[in-house]
């Protein structure tokens, strides 16, 4: 069964909880009363919603998929995250985690990110309200992703390389948790997925609930349109799979499936599989299926995604894995890249590596969801994975 | 060995008290640069003067630890340091200082092992104490029961940043001696003396006479006489790491440490 917010500890069963040095405790305590109060509180939903209507251009529209449906012997729906702005789901929770900074009287604010769609939400949301913003990215991930960096610095954000470790996600989610142990009595962190120590990970799901809220109201079985049978998204952190999944997690008459990156293979070792292929452990502050050695040591996770090349997950899918109301499956690389150009060519979308991952499953699995409506939650637009693309051709 | 590794713990901070000073803690991750040569070296601090020592076992997301200490931690790790690697270095290191040691780690490599095996393990290597990073006091029940268990100390963390509410708990909860961290931040050398022990001590002996160990930004000997002036030990960790990192050979190691502790251990002799 669902839970509406994890226990008293920050847990959601077995998984969540805070395991932080003690400098942050109290700064996560704030946050979570200051999150309680905002979120009971009608004002902070207006502003909160005007925003989401008028900047970030909410409800994101669905999009009957009719080219691939008939390809694929599907009835095929997108949730288009990729066309709000800054062109992934990421702005809805850096907009409201920005007001909540505001309204905690925070002047500066840090954040990670791995694509780099996470930061450029970020940097947005602190242009629009007025905030200081430092990003922490991996020195791999800069080079891979050339393009949000830029856009980052025009919108005023500084952004620091990190360069411990392999340079990618998990380095850059340690090295701001590291500025924030040092920088907590005036920065906010504005984590951009559902991991990270309680509450941010129940925090972040309320963030991104709307988007499953949106579709039920948009695929409601009314006037002629379905409901959806199968909802399918791609799983790093796993922010934007949260954010549809939520609203229909126990509901009977849907399959739940959420897609990690297989990598260059589950059996190569390199991959970003926690869900399916890690076990349980505490990383970035919370207990949840993470990829690990022996000795308890952090792996590094591979993906060509840099969005979902990462060792750890949200608490909440470890917890919804393990009562079974999410399946989790994995696509490689190679999978997800055929999927990317499918998607450009047959209907005129480039999507994000981190969502053809999921398209990638569809495509597999077409034959058993043969005649289904399924819906592909577009988290993002791909953009900023053609100079990868490109570069894989030359 | 007859004695627990809790009372040899209490016996440090009876005995230093009784001298009216703080004790000398410094710290180093085990392996570095070998964990043969690491024994070495905690060898030399303790003929130089330590009190006693916290051994670091590597890990491979300190989120507590600044850059000095990560970049020790991940060279030991390429040397094959694990979690039994560094605890064979804090018993030989207990073997031939008869000094007590604690360890210090993160909450993962001790859930893999399981919590009441790790301090099954960290006992029959006769270490004195745990120390975890990233264990608040809202989660350490199971860890301060498997201490309790096997007779091992474990702190606690009490930063400038922990409210009323909080100090209560963490006094409450009984822990062998409270790691109060000196500066907001991970650790790291600073260029100043703290501005939060004093207060830090006050609010704590408020409380409670527990035992606080004052770490994080201590570098020198003037920063180390001033946390001492009102703790009851003193850590000094990045100083250390940094001059085994930087040196040229095990010999100029050795030399550097004992410098530099002999120096921060007179600082902590005339704090008061």
């Amino acid at each position: 069964m669902r839970l509406s917010r994890p226990d008293e500890t920050g847990r959601f069963g077995d998984f969540g909880g805070a395991f932080a040095p003690e400098t942050l405790m109290p700064a996560l305590r704030e946050l979570e009363a200051a999150f309680v109060d905002a979120w009971a509180d009608t004002g902070f939903h207006a502003d909160l919603d005007h925003l989401l209507s008028t900047f970030v251009g909410r409800p994101t529209p669905v999009y009957h998929a009719e080219r691939m449906s008939e390809r694929l012997g599907l009835d095929l729906w997108l949730k288009r995250e990729d066309l709000a702005h800054t062109g992934a789901h990421k702005i809805n929770n850096t907009v409201a985690q920005g007001l909540l900074t505001k309204r905690m009287g925070k002047p500066r604010v840090i954040a990670e990110t791995g694509a780099g769609q996470h930061g450029v939400a970020t940097a947005t949301a602190c242009a629009l309200l007025g905030l200081e913003c430092v990003v922490y990215m991996g020195e791999k991930d800069i080079e891979r992703q050339a393009l949000n960096v830029y856009r980052m610095r025009l919108l005023g954000a500084e952004v620091i390389p990190v360069t411990s470790g392999a340079g990618t996600l998990k380095d850059a989610v340690s090295a701001a948790l590291r500025d924030w142990v040092a920088s907590v009595e005036q920065t906010h962190y504005i984590i951009g997925s559902v991991v990270g120590p309680h509450p941010f990970p129940w925090m972040v799901r309320e963030f991104q609930k709307i988007i499953g809220e949106e579709l039920k109201q948009q695929l409601d079985g009314s006037s002629g349109l379905p409901t959806p049978e199968v909802i399918v998204a791609p799983v790093g952190g796993g922010s934007n799979a949260m954010g549809v999944f939520y609203p229909y997690a126990g509901d009977p008459d849907v399959d739940l499936v959420g897609v990690e990156a297989a990598g260059l293979g589950i059996s190569s070792g390199k991959h970003g599989a926690s869900l399916g292929h890690g076990s349980p452990g505490v990383i970035h502050g919370a207990m949840t299926y993470m990829l690990q050695d022996d000795f308890g040591q952090v792996l590094e996770a591979h993906s060509i995604s840099a969005g979902l090349d990462y060792p750890g997950v949200g608490p909440e899918h470890s917890y919804f894995k393990d009562e079974q109301l999410v399946r989790y499956e994995s696509v490689t690389d190679d999978e997800a890249v055929e999927a990317f150009h499918l998607l450009c060519r047959t209907e005129g979308i480039i999507p994000a590596l981190e969502s053809s991952h999921a398209l990638a499953w569809i495509i597999r699995e077409a034959a058993s969801l043969h005649g289904k409506t399924v819906v592909l939650n577009l988290s993002g637009r791909g953009d900023k994975d053609v100079q990868q693309i490109a570069a894989m051709y030359d | 060995m007859t004695e627990s590794g809790q009372q040899r713990l209490a016996e440090l901070f009876a005995g230093v008290k009784a001298e009216g000073r703080a004790a000398l803690l410094p710290y180093l991750t085990a392996g570095i640069p070998t964990p043969e040569q690491s024994v070495e070296l905690f060898v030399a601090m303790a003929e130089a003067g330590a009190d006693g020592f916290e051994v670091g076992i590597p890990y491979a997301d300190p989120l507590m630890d600044g850059p000095v200490i990560m970049r020790a931690g991940e060279q030991a790790l390429r040397n094959g340091v694990t979690v039994d690697v560094a605890l064979r270095v804090a018993q030989q290191v207990v073997e031939r200082t008869a000094k007590p040691v604690l360890v210090m780690t993160y909450v993962n490599p001790v859930l893999r092992i399981g919590i009441d095996r790790f301090f099954e393990k960290v006992a029959s290597a006769g270490v004195s104490g745990v120390i975890i990073a990233d264990l608040p006091v809202d989660e350490a029940l199971p860890y301060l029961v498997a201490a309790k268990q096997a007779q091992v100390g474990i702190a606690l963390f009490v930063a400038p940043t922990t409210d009323r509410t909080r100090l209560v708990s963490v006094v409450e909860s009984n822990p062998s001696f409270v790691y109060a961290v000196a500066e907001i931040g991970v650790t790291g050398e600073r260029s100043a003396n703290s501005a939060n022990t004093r207060a830090l001590a006050s609010r704590i002996r408020a409380l409670s006479d527990v035992p606080i160990v004052f770490g994080v930004g201590i570098s020198t000997p003037e920063h180390a006489a001033h946390a001492a002036a009102d703790g009851d030990g003193v850590i000094v960790g990045t100083a250390i790491v940094r001059r085994v990192l930087e040196a040229q050979s095990h010999e100029e190691a050795k030399a550097a440490l004992t410098l530099a502790v002999s120096e921060l251990a007179v600082a902590v002799r005339r704090s008061r």
